[in-house]
């Protein structure tokens, strides 16, 4: 999802740790108690949400990049006020993250290097570049859609924080996916031109926003250990089912067709069946080479060099102010 | 990065009156002014206080959670401190 990047694990995290605590810290996850900052925990535990959560951070923060080109060029004032609303909460999301990242001993100034430098991973589905206006919708509607499958069962985690972090995020994304699926509703219903628009958007965010749940489970590394301490609820094919099976409708009511030959209902399971990935193209956008990743962190790069002086002055002035109170302070002693 | 750290602030919402501030979360912020601007457009995009706290992250001092079970362990044991440690006849009625 916003994490699929997360591959291999630490070799150094398997060292020996304290049993007992081990044993006593699973037990607490069992019983579904939270986890705290303080608490006593794994290191691979910690090193793994840090990766989790500082990921889905950068994923929130990236994200506001392909939506952010399209605010000036909105179609109409509500449909402007509510983009601008939109990437607003997704800057909000990205900071509630790195808050909660940030109680795990990193700082975010450290989180945000690991942005900048390209060693940190964000979500592959923000290197697709936004064409048209249609894509606003689509991204709404499935990116959107997506990331809700995936947080809603976040918000049980077991780090405290993170959970905490994903109820405020869930309450704000359900008006994301709503917007993005009016905006195309409306579209699809004006004229033939602009239902072509939106079928073209479909076409182009389906497959990626499949990609989104991270690889198959057979492929996925991570999953097990992190069912076991409850970071994770459901596995990447479980969430991209239920994915599926509630967007295929969606898109029907809009009177699309679904870019997967292979899509077809099975009566049985109840589940629609889709066909097969491209997951060369997956590991090929998380490598770094998807249309756009070049173009994403070289815009984050810029926005951080060109708000160095303002960090700066920032600090300069709340400092100036500092040492006149203390010099009043002082002189009235 | 040579740059040095922004301050971090834990925020505290009094989502409507008459109820206490809770914590929420945490910004970064150069000084307290910003502090409250930044709490402000962070946690409270829809109505969701009347009122905001900051406070700096390096003044909460916070009681260790591996000595929990010392730190609260007195109270468990004082069931006297409960009213239904009290036995009042029934027909003196609510009490
Ligand atoms: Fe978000
Ligand atoms: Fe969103």
């Amino acid at each position: 999802m916003y994490t699929q990047a997360l591959n291999a694990r630490d070799a150094s995290d398997e060292r020996s740790e304290d049993a007992a605590l081990l044993a006593a810290f699973q037990a607490r996850v069992d019983a579904e108690e939270k986890i705290e900052p303080n608490d006593w925990m794994p290191e691979a535990y910690r090193k793994t949400l840090v990766r989790q959560i500082s990921q889905h951070a950068h994923s929130e923060i990236v994200g506001m990049l392909p939506e952010g080109n399209w605010i000036s060029r909105a179609p109409t004032l509500k449909r402007k006020a509510a983009l601008l609303a939109k990437v607003q909460d997704e800057g909000g999301h990205g900071l509630y993250l790195y808050s909660a990242a940030e109680t795990l001993g990193v700082s975010r100034e450290e989180l945000t290097e690991q942005l900048l430098s390209g060693k940190a991973k964000y979500s592959s589905i923000f290197n697709y570049p936004t064409l048209t206006w249609a894509d606003i919708g689509a991204i709404g509607w499935l990116v959107d859609g997506a990331a809700i499958m995936n947080q809603i069962p976040l918000c049980r985690c077991s780090f405290g924080p993170y959970s905490r972090a994903m109820i405020r995020v869930c309450k704000e994304e359900s008006f994301h996916q709503r917007q993005g699926y009016e905006l195309l509703l409306e579209m699809c219903r004006s004229s033939e031109e602009q239902k072509a628009m939106v079928q073209d958007a479909l076409n182009r965010w389906w497959w990626p926003s499949l990609m989104m749940f991270g690889p198959s489970d057979t492929d996925s590394k991570h999953s097990a250990q992190s069912m076991a301490w409850k970071i994770k609820r459901f596995t990447n094919d479980e969430l991209r089912q239920k994915f599926v099976d509630a967007t295929v409708p969606q898109a029907h009511y809009l009177g699309l067709t679904l870019p997967d030959p292979d899509l077809k209902f099975n009566e049985e399971t109840g589940h629609w069946e889709y066909g097969e990935i491209d997951w060369e193209e997956f590991s090929r956008v998380v490598a770094g080479n998807g249309p756009c990743n070049r173009e994403r962190l070289a815009a984050r790069r810029k926005a951080w060099d060109e708000g160095a002086w303002v960090r700066e002055a920032a600090l300069a002035h709340a400092e100036k102010r500092r040492n006149r109170r203390e010099a009043a302070r002082i002189a009235a002693e | 990065m040579t740059e040095k750290n922004t301050p971090l602030w834990e925020v505290f919402i009094r989502s409507r009156t008459g109820m206490a501030h809770r914590h929420c979360g945490s910004v970064h912020a150069a000084d307290e002014e910003m502090a409250l601007q930044a709490a402000r457009d962070v946690y409270t995009r829809r109505g969701e206080g009347v009122s905001i706290w900051v406070v700096p992250s390096s003044a909460i001092v916070a009681s260790d959670p591996t000595e929990k079970d010392v730190m609260f362990e007195p109270t468990a044991s004082k069931i006297y401190r409960h009213p239904t440690f009290y036995e009042i006849p029934e027909e003196v009625g609510n009490m």
